[in-house]
């Protein structure tokens, strides 16, 4: 057991936000899916408070050991995801986290007060990751945009407040600082990096939203930095993440800091990852405990 | 549809032997449903040497059209064109399969005469939608080449066969085929369903010839795909209710649902 932010969770595996749909996951594999749920809380995909479509194909390309994708956050809006996807996660045998995105903090206070009135979450993520369409600044990339975020939305609610940092940030320990001072419960890192690829053929941008996010193995080794010099700047729990793909990495991230951690693109290879990430680092962990006390080489 | 067993799964290699220009890879899936849906595909990576290729490649795993299941063996067919397409055509018997699967909407069962078209490697799904319907319904199928044309071996009975280059068959577009089939059919009255997989130029190709003779035709489409389940968001389409997730959504997509079947890229 562990205890986030005031929240019990049966073990410390998440999944990143945007990275598993388990009203998608299953209709494809049925209540297989709840009986076996990978995570120890489920991250919903970002919300916004209009409907958006997302970005044009082609949104996926593949690097070495990764990924950049340039999906765009597609999403029902707050009105459809209350509606019809809330009641359906819900059903999920975990706590749920839910992850929104404001273009302003207009719009972020809207989230915030609906979702935080739903007895059915019991975190929210907020993803600052998007433009301030106010200020133009990445409102994650800044520190006192992200400051002036989290003390505005922390009177409107009592559940716990994440911020996701973005690496693509001068200092994301000072980013993480700041959201902290401004009263953020935890934060996760990282987000994807920021990424190109181009037509081979062509020589045109791959991606129908040009520009995309890096993920996979391919970024682990950075988002390992990144929550080692955040977990350093805060006393808040940190809920690393960046290319986890085994009990071996999850463990890795907890000595840099995290309290707990998330399993993103490992998932696309294995619908089941996070459950196995889960037992291989029961397995790690005891291992170390074992070497540390001399007990077993 | 049929459910997948949840998470991915080894799958030992019975075999894989060229056919013509393609592979035909068999894997043993005693764990798997013995029922999957034809048109629904299952993810694959090989169990070693997956990101060992060009480039550090493959990463992700890759999206198969099951052609054929039969006594707990699935069979894929494929064509080594990149990474990830190139070490599956590699596997031997006493390597592995990571398989997930069956996953997506396949074919509805037609409801008026059935006529399958197919091109190049997209003639897989057909294979097992023959299987299910029989051998009486026409199957129409194109290809580049008579090397590749081979795989029209594997249908029971005598399929038409085109090719772009006349090496074998006829020296046409398969939708000339199919536009000859219509007129005939039309002809005699009888309703056909078209069903039907191949490149996006054929597709789109089939998709206006069905929509000019008011004929229903369920189109398996492709895209890249990271995750196969719905995941990653990666794999849209547009249709006329706007961008869909192609592998939960589809592959098999109504023609009607679209304006295109032409992909982006």
């Amino acid at each position: 057991m562990l205890e986030l932010c005031g929240i019990e969770l049966r073990g410390p595996v998440l999944n990143g936000s945007g990275t598993y749909d388990a009203i998608a996951a299953r209709r494809t594999f049925g209540d297989d899916l709840l009986e076996r749920f990978p995570f120890d809380c489920f991250v919903s995909k970002t919300i916004t408070l209009a409907p958006r479509q997302g970005n044009p194909p082609p949104r996926l390309w593949e690097t070495p050991a990764g990924l950049i994708n340039s999906i765009g956050l597609p999403n029902k809006g707050l009105a459809g995801f209350l509606d019809e996807d809330l009641p359906k996660l819900a059903e999920l045998p975990v706590p749920l986290c839910v992850s929104v995105m404001g273009f302003d903090h207009e719009e972020l206070k809207q989230l915030v007060s609906a979702v935080g009135e739903r007895d059915e979450v019991s975190l929210i993520e907020l993803n600052f990751s998007c433009p301030n369409v106010e200020t133009g600044l990445i409102m994650g990339a800044d520190p006192a945009e992200t400051a002036a975020a989290v003390e505005t939305l922390r009177p409107l609610t009592r559940k716990p407040l994440i911020v996701k940092l973005t690496p693509n940030a001068t200092e994301p320990a000072a980013v993480g600082a700041a959201a902290e001072a401004a009263g953020a419960d935890a934060l996760s890192l990282i987000n994807t990096l920021k990424g190109m690829a181009f037509h081979p053929r062509t020589g045109e941008p791959w991606l129908g939203g040009t520009t995309g996010g890096v993920s996979g193995p391919a970024v682990r080794a950075i988002a390992l930095e990144q929550v080692s010099s955040v977990s350093r700047r805060v006393r808040i729990p940190v809920i690393g993440m960046g290319g986890i793909a085994s009990g071996r990495d999850a463990a890795d991230f907890l000595s840099a800091g995290a309290t707990a951690i998330a399993v993103g693109t490992e998932s696309f290879r294995d619908p089941a990852a996070g459950a196995r990430i889960a037992s291989e680092l029961e397995l790690v962990s005891r291992k170390e405990r074992e070497f540390s006390s001399g007990g077993v080489r | 549809m049929t459910l997948a067993p949840f998470g991915r799964r080894l799958a030992p290699v019975v075999e894989n032997r060229k056919v013509g220009a393609y592979s035909l890879l068999i894997a043993a899936d005693p764990d798997g449903p013995a029922d999957p849906r034809p048109g629904q595909f299952y993810m694959l990576a090989a169990e070693q040497g997956w990101g060992a290729g060009e480039g550090e490649r493959p990463y992700l795993p890759r999206a198969f059209s099951f052609a054929r299941a039969r006594e707990g063996q699935l069979w894929f067919l494929l064509e080594d064109i990149g990474p990830g397409t190139h070490r599956l055509a590699q596997l031997e018997p006493g390597e592995n399969l990571w398989l997930t699967g069956p996953l997506g909407i396949g074919f509805e069962p037609p409801t008026g005469r059935p006529i399958l078209v197919g091109g190049g490697i997209g003639t897989a799904p057909l294979l097992c939608l023959q299987d299910q319907i029989g051998p009486e319904a026409p199957v129409l199928l194109g290809f580049r080449s008579a090397p590749h044309a081979e795989a029209a071996s594997l249908f029971t009975g005598d399929p038409q066969v085109t090719t772009d280059d006349g090496s074998i068959g006829r020296q046409a577009l398969v939708t000339e085929l199919l536009r000859e089939e219509l007129d005939r059919r039309t002809a005699d009255g009888g309703r056909p369903t078209i069903f039907s997989c191949g490149p996006p130029q054929m597709l789109e190709a089939v998709r206006a010839m069905c929509a000019e003779h008011d004929i229903p035709a369920q189109l398996a489409l492709e895209s890249g795909m990271a995750c196969g389940f719905g995941a990653c968001f990666g794999c849209v389409v547009p249709t006329k209710k706007g961008y869909i997730r192609l592998c939960v959504d589809g592959p098999v997509l109504p023609a009607d649902q679209l304006d295109t079947a032409l992909a982006p890229h």
